[in-house]
């Protein structure tokens, strides 16, 4: 067993992969706190009390969520929406991971090259990252843990991340689905959410529409 | 993918970055005619670019995305140099080869997506540079003409290694004088194009990127011949401002001068016969659908 514990940085400027200090990706049926193999539904619990107890939870949905690549993925969106309303928690896009020139907008986007930014411009302190591919939440996320203090957690839909704080894996519409239900659950037993009262920003094709408040 | 992928999950939409929003609105994804015109009254594939300002390969890139005949179902495989640098920025499939691997990658791919989508037309374009082209590359890229692997090789000849700091490159100007070439070049420039044409290339074109409706033309006709025929090649002329100690506003120019008769970039092309076959019937249904679509947007009573 791992001793080394992915927690919420700031670590260092180079935090180690966690990989290569020996932690590994849970197997089907199982999910990763902090390092530790777990059994999904205890994940779940820990998740929601993260999330309800952050100021500002956000979701960072990725491209595979983003687009409507078929209606599965629609069906996510829809799941997720659902899920940020009913914290409530922040949206914020991953729309691309393309280094955006002169500089990104860190109210309204998040960038894998620099996540940082808009973690650090909006105060993150628990985040969720779903439909990001692999590579790149696996960039972003040791960026996360190098450089804030940000609690991570990936909603991975293939094997899972080691360098989240917290990981599912085989994530679909049921596991969106049953973290939101977790969170009613506690929110149901007399856990509030600590957010900050915030408003939704709105993009439309020529730009914002709804001002974050 | 094809263009009824491109679409925003519903319930995410109004999180999207404003300029995805009019990639999916205004962008002439499924227009077979779309062209160089469209620039300015529609999305185009390319946001903002890393490259230098002014620099002529920007607008080449501009040109080629906008002249794609179906960017949906199109991969470009590039490779390392200031091309290289745009690709991210780029609402077209791409793939990134190591250093003058890009034809070898792009036959690999070709054959292979003909086998997963035999019933579509899927387009490989490579687009390198001089460098990779022709003299780190110039092995994978004649053994892909050899071999009449089915797809258009664009190269972006700026005459030198312009990514790093100038340097000599097989289709540099003979006696150029370069920052890291001080002595001048000793060698003729490489006929790449007579080369191309040897090796087995069905179209091949030589021009600068000064005008549009040319670079439209062409790198339609390259696709299209490269879809039934076999390979095709197109060089293109953009020069390297910085590496040639020219000012931002002078790029176009400096192409229009080198296409002057007796230029290095006189607009030539070799056409196969039956290259010229399919063109031209190709060119006919063109005409011949505009006038539909002319005939179709007038009034009834006019």
């Amino acid at each position: 067993m791992s001793q080394y514990k992915v927690l919420p940085g700031p670590e260092a400027f180079l935090p180690p992969a966690a990989a290569s200090m020996g932690n590994v990706l849970p197997d089907p049926g199982e999910a990763h706190i902090e390092g530790e193999i777990v059994p999904v539904d205890e994940a779940y619990e820990v998740a929601a009390r993260k999330i309800l107890g952050a100021k500002v939870p956000t979701i960072f949905p990725g491209p595979l969520v983003l687009w409507k690549w078929n209606d599965h993925v629609a069906e996510k969106a829809t799941a997720l929406r659902e899920l940020a309303n009913e914290v409530p928690m922040r949206l914020i896009p991953m729309a691309d991971y393309r280094p955006k020139y002169p500089k990104i907008e860190a109210e309204f986007e998040i960038n894998p090259n620099h996540p940082n930014l808009t973690i650090w411009h909006n105060k993150i302190d628990v985040c969720i990252f779903i439909g990001v591919h692999c590579h790149m939440a696996n960039l972003s996320l040791k960026i996360i843990r190098g450089g804030t203090n940000c609690y991570t957690i990936a909603m991975c839909a293939m094997a899972g991340h080691e360098d989240a704080c917290l990981s599912f894996r085989d994530a679909d519409l049921a596991m969106i689905t049953k973290l939101r239900e977790a969170i009613k659950k506690l929110k149901s037993e007399g856990v509030e959410s600590q957010a900050i009262p915030f408003q939704q920003f709105k993009m439309g094709r020529t730009g914002i529409i709804e001002q974050p408040a | 993918m094809s263009k009824e992928k491109i679409q925003i999950s519903e319930d995410l939409a109004d999180i999207m970055p404003p300029e995805y929003q009019e990639l999916v609105a205004t962008a002439t994804f499924g227009n077979q005619d779309r062209g160089w015109k469209d620039i300015g009254s529609s999305k185009e594939l390319i946001e903002q670019h890393s490259l230098c300002a002014g620099c002529p390969e920007s607008i080449a890139f501009r040109y080629i995305l906008a002249s794609l005949p179906a960017p949906e179902d199109t991969v470009f495989v590039g490779s390392t140099g200031c091309t290289s640098l745009v690709f991210p920025h780029v609402a077209v499939h791409n793939i990134h080869s190591l250093f003058g691997n890009q034809n070898a990658i792009a036959s690999g791919l070709k054959r292979t997506l003909a086998s997963r989508f035999p019933d579509r037309e899927k387009d490989v374009v490579v687009l390198a540079g001089d460098g990779a082209t022709v003299d780190i590359g110039l092995d994978m890229t004649m053994q892909s003409w050899f071999r009449l692997e089915k797809f258009t090789t664009i190269c972006f000849d700026n005459e030198l290694y312009a990514n790093t700091g100038g340097q000599e490159s097989g289709l540099m100007q003979k006696g150029f004088v370069a920052k890291m070439a001080p002595k001048g070049k000793n060698f003729e420039k490489v006929r790449l194009a007579e080369i191309a044409r040897e090796a087995g290339c069905a179209y091949v074109a030589v021009l600068t990127v000064s005008k549009p409706n040319r670079v439209e033309q062409v790198i339609k006709n390259a696709i299209y011949v490269a879809r039934e025929i076999g390979p095709t090649f197109v060089q293109l002329y953009t020069p390297c401002i910085l590496e040639i100690g020219k000012q931002s506003m002078e790029g176009l120019d400096e192409m229009k001068d080198s296409e002057t008769i007796g230029g290095r970039f006189v607009q030539k092309e070799y056409i196969t016969d039956e290259a010229q076959k399919l063109l031209d019937v190709i060119k006919e249904e063109t005409k011949e659908r505009k006038k539909a679509a002319k005939a179709a947007k007038k009034p009834v009573n006019a």
